[in-house]
């Protein structure tokens, strides 16, 4: 295995409109396992994010405990970031973007972190609409403790153990739609085409978005007695359409035929266009949605792509009315009201 | 047999929950405040919303004695629940008052107290039709009633009302009809039958009256807090519905009327302070509030704040513990649990505000030291400062004082610099790093934030001289606090004495009044008010010069003689608990009585409680 990463890097590489190469937005070399899901799922994160030339210091990564939340290391250096304890990175990123309204969180976690110690936070955040992406790296199992059955699991998928898991599943989507998140899709890590639009969506998505990305763990629960192996879910993953984001000015074509266009305009202008079949979900269905991943849990498939989405979702900051500016930029004049206020507080309390 | 006494005395009132009563009561204090004399109003209220029994308790002391004396001398009975209990626990030549529309039992023999019938029921259901005014207005009949005997200016009562329901003028004319009945039923039936007596003075001077939370709310906003996270839990839930109503009152955006703040009710107390920590290292002001059991579930979180070292404040108004213990009691219980919070080697910095002012100051401070120490700070506030009103010198406010941020590097130093800069990097010798602020740099001071094991560049490490050297560097940081947190206030009466005491917060007050007494009798003990932990070296030298020192403070286990001989390293005996925790304000008159018996040489429990040996009320 490698402990060093290579600098080398091509002279030509190509630029974004920042100047920026896609290398800028890498970040130390990965411990994790060689074939680990979680680094395709972190080439993606760094994919979409130098393809829709953000600044890499206006984004904050924030993560909780777990393989999946050491991976912030492992993309955007120039990024501050914030592991923080096991299931709480929701509240540590509630309380950053309270501060900074201005910058993109990108959080991420796992099936552990997320259905399990942090399921309480994580319902709360989706309901408070925190405007974020929230990536769940879900492999079905504990990988750092060795392979423990996670609250994702399915009912008789056994992993390396061998052990069948006796346990009812969490669907994390179907939880965060119910819970009134606004963008909500699934995702296999393997499938980079299908991941890297899903992202840049979620980054442009005024509100909570959320990707539960099937991600494999090839240490602990990639054999053939497992619903979360690379080869059981390439099998069985049905994708609700094609899903891409456009700028606002650009022309948009159907390159198949027999399927039908939509495009949802997000409140930025830009649109997130959606190639699909005729007789498939409405994605802006909550009831549709819901119905199609009962459908597809009846057939043993995995629905993925962008299940819900509603445009007109309001975040946080609208809901509770905060100033425009940043509150972290507001300084004494703005906060605190002073002496002669003061001595009128006084003044009543006599 | 009647007690005899102008402006010193301790009147308590019994009265079911949910009755309206505290407000009545509480008219009946500001009244006094209003005429001049220094009050302690204390709140002894139930875990519960209506029907229970609740005391409340006003001390009169034109001395300024505003800790809790200990003893009744006038009962106002209207709870017949606890009517007995009430009867006897008055001090002989003490008045009880009670609702004598139903008599009064045939047991109540006490020919050592006096005692004034009022029929309350009944003059309400003659004068109100509305079964809730019949309720509420017999509060306000006996507080008019207790006009007459004490001799009160009628006025300054039938002001207050007026002030009360500016806003809702109808209801002033039935609720000075109930002063007045009172007072004529009490003039006709009880003239000059009361030796206790209150009279103008002017011995308040600029003193406010407040309760602790409203000036810890106050003082969050005047520290520049922007982001509250929270979970109700008493009794701290008032801390931020004081913030809250402050800023509604001064931070809201002139031109678009937007919020200069954010309050979020969390799920629960981890949430809490998780978001309070995340808007910390996002470079906003971040705190939160709450009480024992959410400072137990924080404290994975307060591990992280101190190992990341992320600036965070916390107020923890203090209830009776254990677990839920006796949420609506007061108590100093959670001294060791706040000081050590968390695994490993840990150490919070905290803070014992005594009075409403002291909130108001350690609060708006707090931010300034948990941004120059980027670590937590702790407010160890508790239920009855946070929850009872408490005369207390008026709030100040420099407006040339700047928020201290610490030690924070914007883009142009970052550019600036001309070594490798390094988060954790210990540049000057204080312990404390450079921190920055997300979004600062394109290329440069972002850093990764974690809770495992980090060397000087923040980067994860398992190195074990790394690891070594980074948790020596928060004992040097730790020695830097010592200097900048408040400083104890000692007070020598006596250079020769070798006897001295220790308190802090809400002990304070009684303790020196009790220390006054025992000075009035020739014992002269200095003392020692202990404001912040780490403990600053005077706090040792203090304790060196004496051969007992007397520990006295609201909890079992005798937490702070403890945390004192464990970071001092003395040995115990010298060091003597005086304990109090039946959840009741520390009382001056039994501390007194147990000094006298330890310093006789005598054998007693530590305890100031009812059930100790010492005699209680």
């Amino acid at each position: 295995m490698s402990y060093l990463k290579s600098t080398f890097r091509h002279p030509e590489s190509q630029t974004n409109s920042l100047g920026y190469t896609r290398s800028f937005y890498e970040g130390a070399l990965s411990t994790l396992c060689a074939g680990c899901g979680h680094d395709s799922v972190s080439g993606s994160i760094i994919q979409a994010c130098f393809e829709m030339s953000l600044e890499p210091h206006k984004i904050a990564k924030m993560s909780g405990i777990g393989c999946s939340s050491k991976t912030p290391a492992y993309f955007l250096k120039s990024s501050h970031g914030f592991n923080s304890v096991h299931g709480r990175m929701p509240s540590v990123t509630t309380g950053a973007n309270m501060a900074n309204k201005d910058l993109t969180y990108i959080g991420v976690s796992g099936d552990g972190d997320t259905a399990s110690i942090g399921m309480g936070q994580f319902m709360h955040l989706v309901r408070r609409n925190i405007n974020m992406v929230y990536i769940v790296m879900n492999n079905g199992v504990y990988g750092l403790t060795k392979g423990q059955d996670s609250a994702t699991a399915d009912v008789g998928s056994a992993s390396k153990k061998g052990v069948p898991n006796l346990y009812e599943p969490m669907d994390l989507c179907e939880l965060a739609i119910s819970l009134g998140s606004g963008y909500v899709a699934r995702s296999f890590s393997g499938d980079k085409n299908q991941l890297v639009p899903l992202i840049k969506g979620a980054v442009k998505h005024n509100g909570f978005a959320i990707i539960d990305c099937i991600s494999p763990c090839v240490t602990f629960n990639n054999n053939a007695s497992s619903t979360k192996a690379y080869e059981w879910v390439r099998d069985h993953k049905e994708a609700t359409g094609k899903v891409d984001l456009v700028p606002e000015a650009q022309e948009i074509t159907v390159s198949q035929p027999n399927q039908i266009l939509e495009t949802i305009q997000l409140h930025d202008g830009s649109m997130i266009q959606l190639q699909r079949l005729p007789n498939s979900l409405d994605i802006q269905s909550r009831a549709s949605v819901l119905r199609s991943l009962e459908d597809a849990r009846q057939n043993k498939q995995v629905l993925t792509g962008l299940l819900y989405i509603n445009p007109n979702s309001k975040q946080t900051h609208e809901i509770i009315n905060t100033a425009e500016r940043p509150l972290n930029t507001l300084g004494k004049e703005d906060l605190c009201p002073g002496s002669d206020v003061l001595e009128a507080i006084n003044e009543a309390l006599r | 047999m009647r007690i005899e006494s102008t402006n010193e005395f301790v009147i308590r009132f019994a009265n079911v929950n949910g009755t309206g009563s505290a407000s009545a009561n509480n008219m009946f204090s500001k009244a006094v405040f209003r005429m001049g004399v220094p009050v302690s109003p204390k709140n002894i209220f139930p875990s519960n919303i209506q029907g229970l029994p609740t005391w409340f308790e006003v001390r009169v002391t034109e001395r300024s004695y505003l800790g809790s004396r200990g003893d009744v001398d006038f009962m106002v009975a209207i709870n017949g629940q606890t009517l007995k209990q009430d009867y006897e626990s008055i001090v002989p030549g003490g008045y009880f008052l009670y609702d004598s529309t139903k008599s009064l039992p045939r047991d109540f023999k006490r020919d050592d107290i006096n005692v004034f019938g009022m029929p309350l029921t009944k003059m309400c259901i003659e004068n109100y039709t509305n079964p809730r005014q019949r309720q509420l207005f017999k509060n306000i009949i006996y507080i008019g009633a207790l006009a007459s005997l004490f001799n009160m200016e009628f006025e300054v009562l039938t002001n207050m009302v007026k002030d009360q329901f500016a806003r809702k003028e109808k209801l002033i004319a039935p609720n000075i009809l109930a002063l007045e009945l009172g007072f004529n039923y009490a003039e006709e039936h009880y003239n000059d039958a009361c030796g206790l007596s209150v009279s103008r003075r002017d011995n308040v001077g600029d003193a406010i009256i407040i309760d602790g939370n409203s000036a810890t709310g106050l003082g969050a906003m005047y520290g520049g807090a922007t982001v509250c996270g929270w979970y109700p839990i008493t009794p701290s839930t008032s801390v931020v519905e004081a913030f809250e109503k402050y800023c509604h009152k001064y931070r809201i955006e002139d031109d678009s009327g937007q919020n200069k703040f954010a309050i979020l009710q969390a799920e629960d107390e981890l949430s809490a302070v998780g978001m309070a920590i995340g808007a910390n290292w996002n470079g906003a002001r971040g705190f939160t509030a709450t009480s024992g059991p959410g400072l137990s579930l924080m404290s994975e979180f307060l591990g992280l704040a101190y190992f990341a070292e992320i600036p965070l404040v916390v107020v923890d108004v203090q209830r009776s513990g254990p677990s839920t213990g006796m949420p609506t009691r007061t108590q100093q219980s959670d001294v060791i649990s706040a000081a050590y919070a968390s695994h490993g080697d840990t150490k919070q910095v905290c803070f014992y505000p005594c009075d409403p002012a002291d909130c108001f100051e350690m609060t708006a401070q707090a931010f300034d030291i948990a941004d120059r120490l980027q670590t937590p700070v702790i407010l160890m506030s508790d239920l009855d400062l946070g929850m009872n009103d408490h005369m207390s010198r008026p709030f100040k406010w420099d407006d040339k004082t700047e928020y201290d941020r610490g030690k924070v590097l914007n883009a142009e130093q970052l550019d600036n610099l001309t070594e490798r800069w390094g988060r954790y990097l210990d540049v000057d010798g204080d312990g404390i790093g450079y921190r920055t602020y997300p979004g600062t740099h394109p290329t440069k001071g972002s850093y990764f934030t974690r809770g495992s094991s980090h060397d000087d560049y923040a980067a994860y490490t398992e190195d074990s001289v790394a690891y070594e050297s980074n948790m020596e560097r928060l004992v040097r940081k730790w020695e830097t606090a010592k200097q900048i947190a408040p400083h104890p206030q000692i007070k020598h009466r006596n250079k020769e004495t070798k006897v001295a005491a220790i308190f802090y917060g809400t002990s304070a007050q009684a303790s020196y009044e009790a220390l006054d007494g025992l000075a009035a009798d020739g014992i002269m003990i200095n003392t020692c008010r202990i404001k912040s932990f780490p403990f600053h070296p005077d706090i040792g030298d203090f304790i060196k010069e004496h051969d007992t020192v007397f520990v006295i403070e609201q909890n079992r286990d005798g937490q702070m003689r403890n945390l004192l001989i464990n970071e001092f390293n003395f040995g115990t005996k010298r060091m003597r608990s005086i304990l109090n925790i039946d959840g009741m304000p520390m009382r001056a008159r039994r501390i007194k009585r147990k000094i006298e018996l330890m310093l006789n040489g005598e054998d007693v429990s530590p305890f100031t409680t009812a059930n100790s040996s010492v005699d209680g009320e």
